[in-house]
């Protein structure tokens, strides 16, 4: 019993030390692929290839003044900080990196809840009060703009993102991480048979995470750098790490829920595809890559485009994919679950085509005269 | 904006990701600079070693920085430093004050001043960054700290641009450089007069 304490606990710190150092070097990673993405060089001073850069960004930001605004709530714009980067950092320990024994006997994962999908659902969005907190507490307006415009933004994604799974947990009939991802051994990736959902969820992780083209709590040109304004040295550096694990536990979620996991491809045979570990970073660094590379191309969404994106096309179409999906469970118990698959390959090729003309893009706004026009 | 749309942007700039990056990375590769560019004053002379600078301070007088300091002498038969009446005895530019804006340059009657390409001119004390005759006459390459580190390490000057320099920084350092070693003459005077080639010879 001891032990396995102990063993949790070793994990659990192995996990932490992972994700802070992938985030430390995904801020260099992603300001090297933006420059280049930009044609410039980078960050390229510090060290060798400017490996050195993150360690010299943790040095200034641990050693830059601490400032407080009179007018904050202190103890919780203190918290907030914390209550984001601990929701960031606990839901990953849920993700299962490799088949159970893997990791020199032990499991690779650092807790197997039978509510595993839940829990990572849940504790992502608990981050949001993290933000929402940072917000309200800061005691100046940009700050709180920030703060109500993220808890909007993730209440109507939320909904998006929650609906997109309910298909995919009736097909694997468990919300076991591990359970999936053997479902998805045994069956197929979900990508093939949950195209849509697919679609919708990882169109709602982008908003989930804050990041471009769903990155409104921290527009510049509205808000200065939303509910980040009034923090600065270290405090600040906590948002920006909870900011990115998100990323990294949301790259980890799309891995684990529709490519697979930590399976590697099945066809090249079962030893190569149980090595723990690799598959599931290379497909996290794929979807890492994917972060970045909106980021370098999209530009930012109008705030009510955004909303009304969230509810009038990503939360239908992810309660018509569940609908689907239990119909044919209902009506099609036994049948080939290809079906399925073409069923969402038409309908996302139907989407792309129907994307550039739909009228849900036209803005209906109920204009009047201003005074004296 | 439909998915197609967005399809084509992300490819745009994923071609971008795999094109070479058009930073100068400065220090290491030189920066390549217009012929156009403004950057630190010269002095130039005349075919014959005598300055062009008759310590008129009408570039003074059109400095909107007031950069300049200029203090004339008269030229005597055997201190003959220009080609006119006077020279300038101290010539001083503050190189922080100055904005490279040109303007001694069209205010010289004698196209004396002249606006030539170096730039790197940082250093460490406020008094060395006035530049004197001596740093600026036509001849002298590189600042005064990159002459220090030059003169320290017995290397000649580093420069870190390359350019083509316009038609009249290219005449100033062209006829600095075919100037007759031989006695030369002032127009009209007939009294010989050996051109300063040292610049320590320059009178303060």
């Amino acid at each position: 019993m001891l032990t396995d304490i102990l063993l949790t606990l070793l994990k659990a710190v192995g996990v932490v030390l992972g994700l802070l150092t992938t985030f430390a070097y995904m801020t260099l990673i992603e300001r090297r692929l933006l420059a280049r993405f930009q044609i410039r060089a980078g960050p390229n001073r510090v060290g060798p290839l400017g490996l050195l850069q993150p360690v010299a960004d943790a040095i200034k930001s641990i050693f830059k003044e601490d400032l407080v605004v009179t007018a904050a709530d202190k103890i919780i714009f203190w918290l907030a900080p914390f209550i984001a980067i601990t929701m960031a950092l606990s839901a990953f320990g849920a993700i299962p990196a490799g088949p159970a024994g893997s990791l020199f006997g032990q499991d690779p994962w650092v807790f197997n809840l039978d509510i595993g999908l839940l829990f990572i659902l849940a504790t992502t969005s608990m981050g949001v009060y993290g933000i929402f907190l940072a917000g309200w507490s800061s005691g100046s307006k940009y700050p709180l703009f920030g703060g109500l415009r993220s808890s909007a933004q993730i209440i109507s994604y939320e909904l998006g993102q929650g609906l997109s799974v309910l298909g995919l947990l009736m097909l694997t009939g468990t919300m076991n991480l591990v359970g999936i991802v053997n479902w998805q051994a045994e069956h197929g990736i979900l990508i093939l048979f949950q195209g849509v959902a697919f679609v919708t969820f990882v169109i709602s992780s982008f908003a989930e995470t804050n990041r471009t083209p769903f990155d409104l709590p921290e527009a510049e040109q509205e808000l200065v750098a939303g509910y980040l304004t009034e923090y600065s040295s270290i405090k600040w550096a906590l948002f920006q790490m909870a900011e990115y694990v998100n990323m990294i536990t949301a790259s980890a979620v799309i891995s684990t829920l529709f490519m697979g996991g930590f399976k590697g491809p099945a066809f090249l045979g079962e030893t190569i595809a149980n090595i723990p570990f690799i598959w599931l970073f290379a497909k996290i660094a794929l979807w890492l890559f994917i972060f970045i590379w909106v980021r370098a191309t999209l530009p930012r969404m109008r705030y009510d485009k955004l909303q009304q994106f969230g509810w009038k096309f990503l939360f239908p179409v992810a309660l018509m994919n569940t609908l689907a999906t239990a119909a044919y469970k209902a009506f099609l118990p036994n049948s080939s679950l290809w079906y399925l698959g073409i069923f969402s390959v038409l309908v996302v090729i139907a989407m792309i085509v129907f994307s550039g003309s739909r009228d849900w893009q036209k803005v209906d706004v109920k204009t009047r005269a201003v005074a004296g026009d | 904006m439909g998915v197609l749309e967005i399809a084509k942007g992300m490819g745009v700039t994923l071609g971008k990701l795999f094109t070479k990056p058009v930073t100068v990375s400065y220090p290491e590769t030189p920066a390549r600079l217009q012929p156009r560019y403004r950057g630190r004053h010269i002095l130039t002379r005349h075919a014959n070693g005598l300055e062009k600078c008759i310590g008129c301070s009408l570039c003074a007088a059109a400095c909107p920085a007031y950069a300049i300091y200029v203090e004339a002498a008269e030229n005597t038969p055997t201190n003959t430093l220009s080609a006119g009446e006077r020279h300038a005895s101290v010539y001083e530019i503050n190189m922080l004050r100055c904005i490279f804006c040109g303007m001694c340059e069209e205010a010289c009657p004698t196209g004396a001043v002249i606006l030539g390409n170096e730039f790197e001119m940082a250093d460490y004390k406020t008094r060395d960054m006035v530049y004197g005759k001596e740093d600026m006459i036509v001849g002298v390459e590189g600042s005064k700290p990159q002459r220090r580190e030059a003169a320290k390490n017995t290397k000649p000057v580093k420069r870190g641009f390359v350019v083509t320099p316009r038609r009249e920084v290219e005449e100033a350092i062209n006829a600095n450089k075919n100037r007759s070693s031989s006695v030369a003459t002032i127009p009209g005077s007939g009294v010989g007069v050996k051109p300063n080639l040292e610049l320590n010879e320059v009178k303060r």
